[in-house]
């Protein structure tokens, strides 16, 4: 059983900290597949916080496949997150090296780079700010 | 769904000063709604009227569809705990019990039995010799014995110690996570409301200043800096709460329908904390002169 613990000045929405959690936890090898999670009750009990914070964050869980709520035993792991394969990741690495390499010879320094990083980041998403 | 609180153009008059004047809002069901607002906003008064301990003067209110008070049937529905956390001094913890089971046809004797053993209080001791946290936890054990619908808080954790205060707080969600109940407290706490509420409610003079679900509000309001501009050059998504400016540089709270991609902006998150103040201390929004007004700060 995993115990969650919740920062309060990350500014990370709470339901997205127990998500973010539960993943770190499926990557670390603490949770495997068949584990159950902690109930609504116990987490709300331990941390203090609105049930239907847990239930938003189970949800979610739920719906990228990584848990599975059987009702009245609780939610339980049914697999591991998987990560995008190395081929893939190896290609957006080295394609990404080269346009940073680009932005440096066009004389970009480090914050102007995060600042358009970000921008393009926050339009990519955008459906998930409004 | 019906609210859990509804009130129109809600007034309460004492002699010739308002406590309560011209407030028309909806809580509604199934949340833990916090209520937030400066001393004077008229929360108190709200949460009265509300449990029918005050009438209004002026105006309309309903607790989960009806009149409140209205009857023993809608007194049942909903549990009350005021400020302070009322106790009478000279009865014991089992006292309070016995009266609650008096009082309340719906009692759910196992249930205050059970948390008053969890908490570890004394039966015997007089509610009067309980530290704060105790007290304050004997009156939630009476509150939710009687199984509401609606617990109506005022103020539960003010004057608690922060240990005291997560306890409070802990046994209160436990409940919501059992009972399945809806909740209505008021606190001057906002970092305790971020944990708990997932419905906040502003307000100030009686006005609702923003009220929504958490998770909405915090999604469309954020934090800008950046180069100086004035607030009327922003484009019309952009809703200004509060603003300060140097001669260089412009930092504003503001909402926004969609997502913000000037790329001229650094956009940061806002805490429950950050948006309810920035909400309690905007000025008036039936004033938007005051939009267009780009003030100095040296």
């Amino acid at each position: 059983m995993i115990e969650f613990q919740l920062d309060e000045t990350s500014g990370v929405a709470t339901y997205l900290q127990l998500v973010q959690q539960v993943h770190q936890a499926l990557r670390m090898g603490m949770l495997e597949p068949g584990d159950r999670l902690p109930t609504a009750q116990q987490v709300v009990a331990q941390l203090a916080i609105n049930p239907n914070t847990v239930h938003k964050a189970y949800r979610e869980l739920e719906r990228e496949g990584l848990v599975r709520a059987r009702p009245g035993l609780g939610t339980f792991v049914t697999r591991a997150p998987s990560g995008p394969d190395p081929a893939t990741q190896a290609r957006f690495l080295a394609a990404m090296a080269d346009w940073l390499r680009s932005a440096r010879a066009a004389g970009l320094g480090p914050d102007d780079i995060d600042a358009i990083y970000r921008t393009a980041f926050r339009g990519c998403f955008a459906e998930g700010v409004a | 769904m019906s609210a859990a609180i509804q009130a129109s153009a809600l007034g309460k008059a004492y002699r010739r000063t308002w406590a309560l004047r011209d407030c028309t809002l909806a809580i509604p069901e199934g949340h833990v709604a916090g209520l937030v607002g400066p001393n004077g906003a008229g929360k108190t008064t709200l949460l009265r009227l509300a449990t029918g301990m005050l009438t209004p003067t002026h105006g309309t209110i309903t607790v989960l569809g009806q009149p409140p008070a209205a009857g023993p049937a809608q007194l049942a529905r909903v549990g009350f705990v005021a400020q302070d956390t009322p106790v009478y001094a000279r009865m014991t913890v089992a006292d309070h019990l016995r009266l609650g089971a008096w009082l309340n046809p719906g009692w759910d004797d196992k249930l205050a039995r059970q948390r008053i053993r969890q908490l570890g209080l004394n039966p015997k001791q007089r509610a009067g010799s309980l530290s704060g946290g105790q007290r304050a936890q004997l009156t939630l054990t009476l509150a939710m014995a009687k199984r509401p619908e609606l617990l109506i808080l005022d103020e539960p954790v003010a004057s608690l110690d922060p240990l005291a205060r997560r306890e409070f707080l802990q046994g209160l969600m436990e409940a919501v996570a059992e009972q399945r109940l809806s909740v209505v407290l008021s606190s001057h706490l906002v970092a305790d409301l971020e944990r708990v509420c997932d419905y906040v409610v502003v307000l100030v003079a009686s006005q609702v200043r923003v009220a929504g679900e958490v998770s909405d509000l915090l999604a469309a309001h954020h934090r800008l800096s950046g180069p100086r501009r004035s607030s009327g050059s922003l484009p019309a998504s952009l809703e200004v709460i509060t603003e300060s400016h140097t001669d260089k540089q412009s930092n504003l709270l503001v909402r926004a329908d969609g997502p913000v991609l000037d790329p001229a902006w650094t956009v940061k998150p806002v805490s429950l904390e950050d948006l309810v103040l920035a909400y309690m201390s905007r000025a008036g929004s039936d004033t938007p002169a005051r939009r267009s007004h780009l003030g100095v700060v040296s």
